[in-house]
């Protein structure tokens, strides 16, 4: 009833009501603020996709369980991996860029602050309207249940004939709905970065985070769109009785993978490059030295941009493409290791010679350049063809991309939360739960992923919801479920610091890791426009000139 | 009594499928041919190459992680380096070589892995992708089965198999890892794949590419005999269904029911295309496409209820009582 209790007076002092929070929150148009609600929600759906794994996780510890139907392990994987991709990945690096880029370029705040609340809440019911699926999937009678095509969602397993109801209607909505707002804030992005820095800061003087936001816009702004495309068209097919992708009528089944991949390669870069472009922030602020080879990392993240475009087929190396192309598209994926090798040199090469501290944020960029070179390794692997027409589809690919996008994306979400907590939120994370959930992490992480990897040498496919004793696949799942387990301790843990921090956490101060980007600047939480004065920058590490008056960067760069 | 009593007894004997030996893990690093053996050497040159690059950066890593710690209380700052042309040009270039180095390799194996028409002498056959069973079309043999594929061997040769691939309604992959390469099974596709086997024996795999409900139920068993025993083991496909009068109830019972809308046995009315053929069932090792061993007691709970064995597959429960399970399964007992 506290609607109709009178408004608070001006002068009245105590909490403000939580229903005027919630207004101040709802109707926000700041870019700190939109950038939490995007996190937030990416955390919430963190936990809820992590929790179908479990599920998946506890059918296959051991050969013949009955912990769920066929139905509900097919709808289960489906939505961890949709969920994964389009509403943790996603909100998380557009809500880490929402929050950095104003605050790492001196800008108020996004060039489009209220198309940027639109693009939020894009994406914000669109997740909502995949989830609905679950209670209204199959229409309005009976029980309603969530998609079960997969997350690339192949056709004609889509069509109206082989998928009914209209769970897959909704895996197409919500996913189409929250791209036009990923899309809409690509472009927020590119505008602002391009149109809004400080004085002094040319192009080459931008932080790394930036040009790589920058970079990972203009792929969201091509790969997304043809998804977009598809999906329209999946749903021309389902609802209107077209004929796209439907097989049996005269469509093409591979025009819908083309059109995926297209997308979904680019996909993958695009979540993984916010990843390298929060390790490359905070690698030099805790080695205590300046990012080896500035321009050569800002032309590696350009080229995988560039190269990212034109490697989709390597997901389609087993559909019998023509020898040439396999070979074409095998050269193009290989030549994407070249820069994310240099990347990898070069994060190592700011670690030698430094001064490392190991404070969490620290350890997690570590744990990322360990966890991301296995991942990449095994991606090399899956470059090579022949090699790939064994295990793709196998366990073999799932190992690997839990290793680039768990053990490589998730770690450096991690040291990124444990980096700019403070700055958000004006507290310290606690170290030592950080570093006994990072302790955690790497242990369950590399038994479950590990021994995917054996699985998958083994012959096992990927997307099956049981298997035979006779198969010899029996311990690697029990040791892939155990590390389930582990992993969840270091999530509670997390969780746990995380809501403690928030209100018991150490005050932060403006600059707690003695950092050098102008976000350090401003105070912690920083005010509704950023900074006190508009900044001016003589180089790429502005508060490394103000530290060190006698030995400033600009002399150098 | 006791006649009747034996002639079941015997019947169940001589129903048992023949017995298979025990199929090895369909693991890629035991290969039994040239295809998966030009895999597996591809893989070896992986492991290393890309182990030794592992070794090298965690290395480099480990150094950094013990040697460049921030000493206790020294707070004082490191000599910053902004970079260096050559050294950054040697880890550009070092790569791009080793980059070719696996390119070319890997492409020569592509070139031989792919082909495009069958090899001297080999086995040819369609296989058809159904959801959630696979069916095998020998064409000029005459022989249709389903699950498991039978292919001759010479006495110190190699058996090559050149499979044509075709899907009934959506994408299935076709994988035995032991004999070569997966292949997607796509509908509005054809595609080959070249196979082969060295040495006797019975080889696992399993439909690799989700096709819904089922997908972990695709199973495939290729069998890999003697030119003889393939030679019977045909000669038996060839012919039409047994016609045995002592369950001719049996037969009366499965030829009413909708069993014939999809399956098909030879010298019957039964002719649908939507199931697996039936004609020689009992030749088989497995019910349920690999779902479970093709047993008495198996076929038996599978007509009764296949739902309750491969739960969301394509074929319902008849509704038949228990007694009439037993007389169609008497029947189909002698489908040998």
């Amino acid at each position: 009833m506290s609607v109709l209790q009178p408004p608070a007076g001006p002068d009245a002092a105590g909490p403000v009501p939580f229903l005027s929070r919630l207004h101040e929150w709802v109707t926000t148009v700041d870019h700190k603020k939109i950038g939490t609600m995007y996190i937030v929600c990416g955390i919430i759906y963190l936990i809820i996709a992590g929790l179908e794994a479990t599920l998946m996780r506890w059918q296959l510890t051991w050969p013949g369980m009955d912990v769920l139907t066929p139905e509900e392990f097919n709808r289960l994987f489906t939505m961890h991996g949709t969920t994964m991709v389009f509403f943790v990945g996603m909100p998380i690096l557009l809500g880490s860029a929402n929050i950095l880029i104003p605050l790492m370029i001196g800008a108020r705040d996004l060039a489009f602050p209220r198309l940027n609340a639109f693009s939020f809440w894009l994406f914000f019911f669109g997740s909502l309207l995949l989830y609905f699926s679950y209670f209204g999937g199959q229409g309005l009678y009976g029980m309603g249940s969530a998609p079960d095509v997969g997350w690339f969602a192949y056709a004609p397993l889509t069509e109206r004939t082989f998928s009914r109801g209209h769970s897959t209607d909704y895996w197409i909505l919500g996913i189409f709905v929250a791209g036009i707002g990923s899309t809409a804030t690509a472009a927020n992005f590119i505008a602002t970065i391009l149109g809004m820095r400080c004085r002094g800061m040319t192009l080459m003087k931008m932080p790394l985070l930036v040009w790589i936001m920058l970079v990972d816009s203009v792929i969201i702004l091509l790969a997304l769109p043809p998804l977009a495309a598809a999906q329209i068209l999946l749903l021309f097919d389902r609802l209107l009785g077209a004929h796209f992708f439907d097989a049996q009528a005269g469509g093409s089944a591979l025009l819908w993978q083309n059109l995926f991949w297209f997308f979904g390669h680019p996909e993958v870069y695009i979540l993984i490059l916010p990843g390298f472009a929060f390790v490359t922030e905070i690698i030099p602020v805790f080695s205590r030295k300046v990012i080896f080879g500035y321009p050569l990392m800002v032309a590696a993240t350009v080229a995988i941009g560039f190269i990212s475009l034109g490697v989709w087929a390597h997901h389609m190396f087993v559909v019998g493409l023509s020898p040439m192309l396999n070979t074409i598209f095998m050269g193009s994926t290989m030549l994407v290791g070249v820069p994310t090798g240099i990347k990898m040199f070069n994060w190592v090469a700011t670690m030698i010679g430094g001064r490392i501290r190991f404070d969490t944020p620290m350890l997690y960029a570590t744990g990322f350049l360990c966890q991301f070179l296995l991942g990449g390794l095994t991606g090399i692997f899956l470059a090579t063809v022949p090699f790939d027409w064994q295990v793709s589809d196998s366990y073999f690919v799932v190992g690997h991309f839990h290793f680039v996008l768990f053990g490589g994306l998730v770690f450096a979400i991690l040291a990124a939360v444990f980096y700019w907590f403070p700055k958000v939120t004006g507290r310290m994370m606690n170290e030592t739960l950080g570093k006994w959930q990072f302790w955690l992490l790497v242990i369950g992480f590399n038994i479950t992923f590990g021994a995917m990897h054996v699985s998958g040498f083994l012959g096992m496919p990927r997307r099956v919801y049981t298997y035979h004793t006779d198969r010899g696949w029996d311990f690697w799942n029990l040791l892939t479920s155990l590390g389930v387990i582990v992993q969840i301790l270091g999530f509670a843990l997390f969780a746990l610091n995380l809501v403690h921090s928030l209100f018991k956490g150490k005050k932060a101060g403006d600059d707690p890791w003695d950092a050098w980007t102008l976000e350090w600047s401003t105070t912690s939480p920083p005010p509704p426009h950023n900074f006190e004065e508009d900044p001016v920058v003589h180089s790429r590490r502005p508060l490394w000139d103000l530290k060190h008056p006698d030995d400033p960067d600009w002399k150098y760069e | 009594m006791l006649h009747c009593g034996l002639g079941a007894g015997l019947l169940m004997a001589l129903a048992r499928p023949p017995q298979l030996a025990p199929a090895p893990t369909p693991t890629m690093f035991d290969p039994v041919g040239v295809p998966a053996e030009t895999i597996l050497d591809i893989t070896w040159l992986l492991i290393g190459v890309c182990g030794a690059i592992g070794v090298i950066m965690f290395c480099l890593i480990g150094f950094a992680i013990v040697r460049c710690r921030r000493p206790e209380g020294d707070d004082r700052e490191p000599p910053q380096v902004y970079g260096s042309n050559p050294i950054e040009l040697a880890w550009t270039v070092i790569p791009l070589l080793i980059v070719f180095v696996l390119f070319m390799v890997s492409a020569r194996g592509i070139f031989e892995l792919e082909r495009t028409s069958p090899p001297e002498g080999s086995t040819e056959l369609t296989v058809i992708g159904h959801r959630w069973w696979w069916e095998f079309d020998y064409g000029d043999l005459g022989v249709v089965t389903a699950g498991e594929l039978h292919v001759p061997i010479d006495e110190g040769g190699v058996a090559d198999l050149y499979l044509t691939l075709k899907s009934a309604d959506v994408a299935h992959s076709f994988w035995v890892p032991q004999l070569g390469p997966k292949m997607d099974v796509i509908p509005d596709r054809v595609n080959h794949l070249w196979l082969q086997a060295n040495r006797p024996g019975t080889f696992v795999g399993q439909c690799a590419e989700y096709c819904g409900t089922q997908h972990a139920n695709m199973l495939i068993t290729v069998v890999v005999e003697s030119r003889e025993n393939f030679n019977a083991w045909v000669q038996n496909q060839q012919k039409e269904a047994a016609d045995d009068s002592a369950v001719a109830a049996g037969k009366r019972l499965f030829l009413r029911t909708a069993c014939i809308n999809c399956h098909t046995v030879r010298g019957t009315v039964a002719n649908g295309t939507f199931a697996p053929d039936l004609t020689h069932l009992m030749s088989r090792s497995m019910i349920g496409s690999g779902a479970v061993p093709n047993t008495p007691e198996n076929l038996r709970e599978w007509v009764w209820d296949p739902q309750n064995i491969k739960p969301g597959c394509e074929m319902p429960s008849m509704k038949l009582s228990r007694s009439e399970v037993d007389l169609v399964c008497a029947y189909l007992e002698t489908l040998r």
